[in-house]
């Protein structure tokens, strides 16, 4: 059993759902631990005109403190192979690829506003992911956010972050 | 029969060119968004809903709720043609409905799919129209103590009622409820749980949490299963659609079981999940058929559908009367109340008939539009889902950065957004609901602060929340709720001694 275990392990490694338990847990209880923190610095008690303002948030930082300790302690108890797999490193590769373009993404999306970010960051996921041509990446990565642009900046004249350099500057919106 | 004339009036406000134009729109929308993995009823309408902010409330409303109808009718295209639920609702609908096409029966199983949604819809708009007034009605005597003990049901029921660790949900509530508290305190005007940082005094928009945890997060999930789409065709024609409604009064008693489990739990805030796959679960047990369920049963399609949707449509009823959504999507729709500047509650019927009125009128006419657009469309939305993850992945992120940026024209909350993103993905993984999360972010500073003036006016004494028979009975079945688990398993044990 535990070398059937052990093998299954090996060709499918990654991060254990009992780890990932705990340290998700640890992180809300340090959360809990702040709204508690700060809860009592602003007052957690009765004041000369009823509740103060930390009172009912203190509680709920209490609660997430005693649930997230629960969580840890429950964890703690099963064994190692018990929770089976978070993720293998096959797919949290893939969410990755995913998660530090998109994040790239925010941050272009910082500089040079979301119409152009958007643009460069869809044809460059198709280009890389789909293995799709430059051609047809660059026209629908532009098609789009030319359709987004005049749904939102023309007809619905809702104005979209343009970005701390606004590159779009010359078109007037 | 007040209520019906009422009905009428509302009729009379909804069939305007304009109206009946953006029904057609959102419920095509909501299609889509039902189809494409990411965008689900609950952060579609998050995304959309800044666009709504000039509309008039009741032609927005109209919009927004149609796209949920038709949310709810695109999971069941996707379940059935691909095996891929559009919806987390729709999971059930994949048992049978799956091998149902496989076996060249694809065109059945959507017509009796969107049928039983009709039909639970419909069951539910009757039972909305006409119990609604009356819980209205009854809200209208509550004071600060009723509504607290009532949000107090709805929070501990999702404790007491969820399948997972019952630690892990109120964790997720409490989280809720924490990142509700940040920004200025409404009552005292303190800035709380901002650290100095003065960008979060705005606090945290649920919007923002709704577009992260549910779009950003289902997409990286996605991305984890590596999603190629390989579908079934569907050939869905006149004739087909004729011939399966000929068979379906057949199983009018699993239908009217799916939408009692339904609208019961819509209106309690089991949601509609949990909804379908209960009505799967005793349809399989009741049937003649049980034993083939889960082999292409046409029984085993109605049963989860009717249930998704009498749950989802009745879900709006404690949003409407009480202030209490008893759903995400239903909590979004909320959040656009407030934002057009209506007080959700009893005094809604009283104050905003055109309003009510309106939206239960639209209700009936969005599901029947619905019911046609589906099954003439198919096709057409099937399409959509075959154009490559990739290409629709990114363009989905891109749509989600508008809608978190449009709530507040803020840059920041795109980041937010992310980092929603991989909360939702990261939770959705070790089972962490999402649901109460968003509840209590939704209704965290309503629920403090019927807390605060239960307490001012008891001089903070907790035993006001048992100070009458009324709200002593709901505080009192909000305890039971919280330690069902430990409840049942205690009676479990009386019995078997």
């Amino acid at each position: 059993m535990a070398e059937k275990q052990a093998s299954r392990g090996a060709e499918q490694a990654g991060i254990s759902t009992r780890t990932m338990d705990i340290v998700v847990a640890v992180l809300i209880f340090a959360l809990g631990a702040i709204v508690v923190f700060d809860s009592y610095r602003l007052g957690s008690k009765w004041g000369s005109d009823g509740p103060q303002s930390g009172y009912f948030p203190f509680y709920v930082g209490l609660l997430i403190c005693i649930s997230s300790l629960v969580t840890v302690v429950q964890a703690l108890r099963t064994t190692s192979g018990e929770g089976g797999l978070f993720v293998a490193w096959g797919p949290l590769r893939l969410v990755l690829t995913v998660l530090i373009p998109a994040a790239v993404y925010v941050l272009g999306v910082q500089y040079v506003g979301l119409y152009i970010a958007s643009a460069i960051y869809i044809l460059i996921f198709m280009v890389v992911l789909g293995k799709y041509s430059w051609l047809r990446s660059i026209a629908v990565g532009v098609l789009v956010n030319v359709g987004f642009f005049l749904m939102f900046e023309v007809w619905f004249k809702v104005p979209l972050f343009k970005g701390d350099l606004d590159p779009l500057r010359f078109l007037g919106y | 029969m007040v209520e019906l004339s009422a009905l009428f009036h509302g009729f009379a406000v909804v069939l305007t060119p304009f109206n009946l134009l953006l029904m057609m729109i959102g419920i095509v929308l909501g299609v889509i968004i039902g189809v494409l993995p990411g965008l689900g009823g609950a952060n579609g309408i998050a995304i959309l809903l800044p666009l709504t902010f000039t509309m008039p409330p009741t032609s927005a409303i109209i919009m927004l709720s149609c796209i949920y109808w038709g949310a709810l009718f695109g999971g069941a295209i996707t379940s059935i043609l691909f095996n891929i639920p559009g919806e987390p609702w729709s999971v059930a609908t994949t048992f049978d409905g799956y091998p149902m096409a496989q076996q060249g029966h694809a065109g059945e199983a959507l017509t009796a799919a969107f049928t039983s949604s009709f039909v639970g819809a419909f069951v539910a708009v009757v039972m909305i129209t006409f119990l609604a007034p009356l819980v209205a009605q009854f809200a209208l005597q509550f004071g600060p103590p009723e509504f607290f003990s009532v949000y107090l049901l709805t929070f501990c029921s999702f404790i007491g009622m969820g399948k997972g660790s019952p630690f892990k949900t109120l964790a997720a509530m409490m989280l809720g409820f924490a990142l509700a508290a940040v920004g200025m305190d409404m009552v005292t005007g303190q800035l709380r749980l901002i650290f100095g940082f003065t960008d979060l005094m705005r606090g945290f928009d649920f919007l923002i949490a709704v577009i992260g945890l549910f779009g950003i997060g289902e997409i990286l999930l996605s991305m984890e299963e590596g999603l190629s789409f390989t579908g079934k065709s569907a050939k869905i024609n006149p004739k087909i659609v004729l011939e399966t409604w000929k068979k379906l009064p057949r199983y009018w008693l699993t239908s009217l079981r799916s939408c009692l489990i339904g609208c019961w739990m819509g209106i309690t805030p089991g949601g509609a999940t949990p909804a379908s796959f209960m009505s799967y679960g005793v349809a399989k047990r009741m049937s003649r058929d049980g034993e083939k369920f889960g082999t292409g049963q046409i029984e085993g399609v109605i049963a989860p559908e009717t249930a998704a949707h009498a749950a989802g449509t009745s879900a709006l009823l404690p949003m409407l009367t009480l202030g209490i959504p008893g759903s995400p999507t239903a909590a979004v729709l909320l959040g656009g109340l407030l934002i057009w500047g209506l007080q959700p509650g009893p005094l809604l019927f009283v104050e905003q008939k055109d309003f009510v009125w309106g939206l239960i009128a639209s209700m009936y006419l969005g599901n029947l539009a619905g019911l046609v657009i589906v099954l003439t469309c198919v096709p057409l939305f099937a399409a959509i889902l075959r154009v490559p993850f990739s290409i629709t992945a990114p363009v989905i992120v891109v749509i989600c950065a508008i809608g978190a940026y449009t709530v507040h024209n803020a840059m920041l909350d795109i980041w937010f957004m992310l980092l929603f993103g991989v909360v939702g993905y990261v939770f959705k993984k070790l089972d962490y609901p999402l649901a109460p999360l968003v509840l209590a972010l939704v209704l965290g500073d309503r629920a403090e602060d019927s807390f605060r003036q239960s307490m001012l006016i008891s001089q903070g004494e907790v035993s006001v929340f048992f100070s009458n028979w009324l709200v002593g009975g709901i505080t009192a079945l909000s305890l039971v709720m919280l330690f069902w688990p430990l409840l049942s398993k205690l009676l479990a044990r009386v019995r078997s001694t």
